[in-house]
């Protein structure tokens, strides 16, 4: 499967609530000089300015799966449009999924794995969610879908960081960090962000899994300051919490990041994450880990989207690497002790 | 509901590989057609690809952009595209701009009337143009999946998520909501006007009976139905989606219910298109490797028709007689074979 990925067409799904900044970094995305050239599937067709030949309007529905999975569900349209876009191969080369600022991204991205024909064709890039610097606050206390668009992503763009005070950012950041410290946030102003830093990330590609670290901004700080005169003391190479950022924990939406040296054994780790997924699937909204199994010199790597899970060994551990496990879940309300108290089971003692 | 497990695999076969004129279309192909006596190989963008009996190939511009939709009554070929418009092509190779989406939103389904109604689907809504011309639309809930007419009467079936409504357009308020959860994408009347058979997003087909509207669960299949097709006098349905041929029996009145269907040619690929002989109880099924077979209904006998070893067949057709088989792969590579 892994060199299959390169000739599958990539998919960046572009959310955020309304009036964020969406279009702008869409249109930033259509207008740079890449020779690239984009299909983009939006939802308020023709009501917005994007320049670009090929944009289809999109219905945004939502379908069950009739799987017996609740949460199971894919956007119906976007089954039809990926038909219909298979036709002309050749005529671009990724894909862009725009949302509505109320979306929930889950549909959009398992869509990408549990349709047969769209998973033959495409692929999976990203969830970038473009988040307002000045209401994102606001609209997590008040708006459920704000926070999923932030649980779900890989990639944030918090833009118009100029409409907002230094307080108000570091506010904004830790709300941001409360729920998901793992997706790479860049801070802009009309959306300038490098195109390298939104597309083509492969963030559900398995191979591309290097590690699990929270995201603390340093290395894609935005003012290119080599002298660091405004010494934070911090340490670039320790992802340690000592820099000054406050700390929110959001009431129902976080992250839960479980980590063990020692060996986990395959024959009850896998039958575990299978169950939790089945039973707590609607909660968690992201999974990614990478494994150390007892009697194994391959790392295992997974990745899921609520009940979805996609595993595989990627490859030898190197020598004098640290064979570590590491889980990371992103999601509502998660039942921190049981999933802590099940992980321990699954170590070799 | 029924449930089906393939058989092991069969025998040697007779090849006809030798007889079948080759032909090379230089696009995409999405399905094949007969229109007069020529094979039309309709392009996944633009163009129909006209090939006569010396195997001659004449290209047609009949839109601008993907084709993503195409039903014929051997007379003419209407068509919907991601231009937002429904043209037809006749078999001397003329083509009619039938009407446009005012939002050029694509035309993701079109459904064509033995007396010359026909029916475009764009969103959410489909639309019937009769003979007299005059246009009648109906909204159904979701986007419409698939649209077919009845073999009588000006009775069109649109199937959508969760069900399929049944509609007659020249009546007002007609329209009637058949339901069964899940997202409905092909549909087909069989030719006795009994039974309505939809094709599903998962792997499976639904079936009403027509007089009762009594449900019937065809499933079993490794993937996604995409190719239905009727055997000559309707008794049964020919699909793909497995790696042998499903017929569904439906010569009773009971149709498929409580049966098993037939499971012939087993290969190790998938089926991807099925054609039925227009008169006899023969089907032509292509593969997901490229395979061609021709198999009798009565006992399976498989002859082989083309090689696997290519991208997957796009489209199968026979003529109106039954005596050529037109068949093109997803890249455009096709033959035609003279019985």
């Amino acid at each position: 499967m892994p060199e299959a990925t390169a000739s599958k067409i990539p998919v960046t799904v572009l959310t955020g609530y309304l009036g964020a900044g969406k279009t702008t970094l869409l249109n930033r995305i259509l207008s740079e000089n890449h020779g690239k050239k984009y299909a983009v599937i939006v939802n308020e067709f023709g009501e917005i300015g994007i320049d670009n030949d090929l944009i289809i309007g999109a219905d945004e529905e939502v379908f069950e799966m009739n799987n017996g999975c609740i949460c199971c569900t894919v956007r119906g349209d976007l089954v039809r449009i990926m038909d219909g876009l298979m036709k002309r191969k050749g005529k671009f080369d990724a894909i862009i999924v725009e949302t509505t600022g109320l979306a929930d991204p889950a549909p959009v991205a398992q869509t990408f794995f549990v349709d047969e024909d769209v998973q033959k064709n495409a692929r999976l890039d990203a969830v970038v969610t473009v988040a307002d610097a000045k209401w994102l606050s606001d609209r997590l206390k008040d708006a459920p879908e704000a926070k999923n668009q932030i649980a779900f992503a890989d990639v944030i763009v918090l833009n118009k960081t100029d409409l907002v005070t230094k307080g108000e950012l570091a506010e904004v950041e830790a709300r941001i960090r409360g729920i998901n410290p793992y997706a790479k946030l860049h801070r802009t102003e009309r959306c300038s962000v490098a195109l390298a830093d939104v597309l083509d990330r492969g963030a559900f590609d398995l191979d591309r899994i290097l590690d699990i670290e929270p995201d603390f901004l340093e290395a894609d700080d935005h003012d290119h300051d080599h002298d660091h005169h405004h010494h934070h003391g911090h340490d670039h190479h320790h992802h340690d919490h000592g820099h000054g950022l406050k700390h929110y924990h959001d009431e129902d939406m976080q992250s839960l990041s479980l980590k063990t040296d020692k060996p986990l054994d395959p024959n009850v780790f896998m039958p575990w994450l299978q169950n939790l997924v089945q039973v707590e699937g609607g909660k968690i909204l992201r999974s990614k880990g990478i494994l150390a199994f007892h009697d194994d010199d391959d790392r295992y790597v997974f990745q899921g989207v609520h009940m979805m899970l996609e595993g595989d060994h990627q490859r030898k551990w190197k020598d004098g690497e640290k064979r570590e496990s590491r889980l990371v879940f992103i999601g509502r309300e998660l039942p921190e002790k049981a999933i802590r108290e099940g992980f321990e089971s699954c170590i070799v003692s | 509901m029924k449930e089906f497990t393939p058989p092991p695999d069969s025998a040697s076969i007779v090849s006809v590989t030798d007889r079948v004129k080759p032909v090379t279309l230089g696009m995409g192909v999405t399905s094949v057609h007969f229109l007069g006596p020529r094979a039309a190989f309709v392009g996944g963008e633009e163009n129909v690809a006209f090939v006569d009996d010396k195997g001659e190939v004449t290209k047609v511009a009949v839109h601008s952009g993907g084709i993503l939709s195409a039903a014929s009554d051997g007379k003419r070929l209407v068509m919907g595209g991601d231009d937002g418009k429904v043209v037809a092509l006749d078999a001397k190779g003329e083509v009619t701009l039938l009407a446009t989406d005012p939002k050029r939103r694509w035309i993701d389904a079109v459904a064509l009337h033995p007396d010359g109604a026909f029916a475009w689907s764009a969103g959410k809504t489909a639309t019937v143009r009769s003979g007299k011309a005059e246009e009648k639309s109906l909204d159904v809930p979701s986007t419409v999946g698939g649209l077919a007419f009845a073999p009588k009467g000006l009775r069109l079936a649109i199937a959508h998520y969760n069900g399929a409504t049944l509609w007659f357009p020249n009546m007002e308020g007609s329209a009637e909501f058949l339901p069964w959860a899940g997202s409905h994408l092909g549909v087909t009347f069989s030719p006795d006007n009994k039974f309505l058979v939809t094709s599903m997003h998962e792997a499976a087909l639904h079936g009403w009976r027509l007089a009762d509207n009594r449900h019937m669960r065809m499933t079993g299949y490794p993937g996604r139905v995409r190719s239905m097709s009727w055997s000559a006098g309707g008794k049964g349905l020919a699909t793909s989606g497995a790696d042998t041929v499903i017929i569904w029996p439906f010569a009773s009145k009971d149709g498929p219910m409580g049966k098993e269907p037939a499971m012939l040619a087993p290969l190790q690929a998938r089926v991807a298109v099925v054609a039925c002989h227009p008169r006899n109880d023969i089907l032509a099924a292509g593969y997901s490797d490229g395979t061609i077979l021709m198999v009798r209904m009565e006992d399976g006998a498989e002859i082989l028709v083309r090689r696997n070893g290519t991208p997957p067949v796009a489209g199968l057709a026979w003529n109106a007689k039954g005596t050529l088989l037109a068949f093109a792969d997803e890249n455009g590579d096709g033959g035609l074979l003279a019985l």
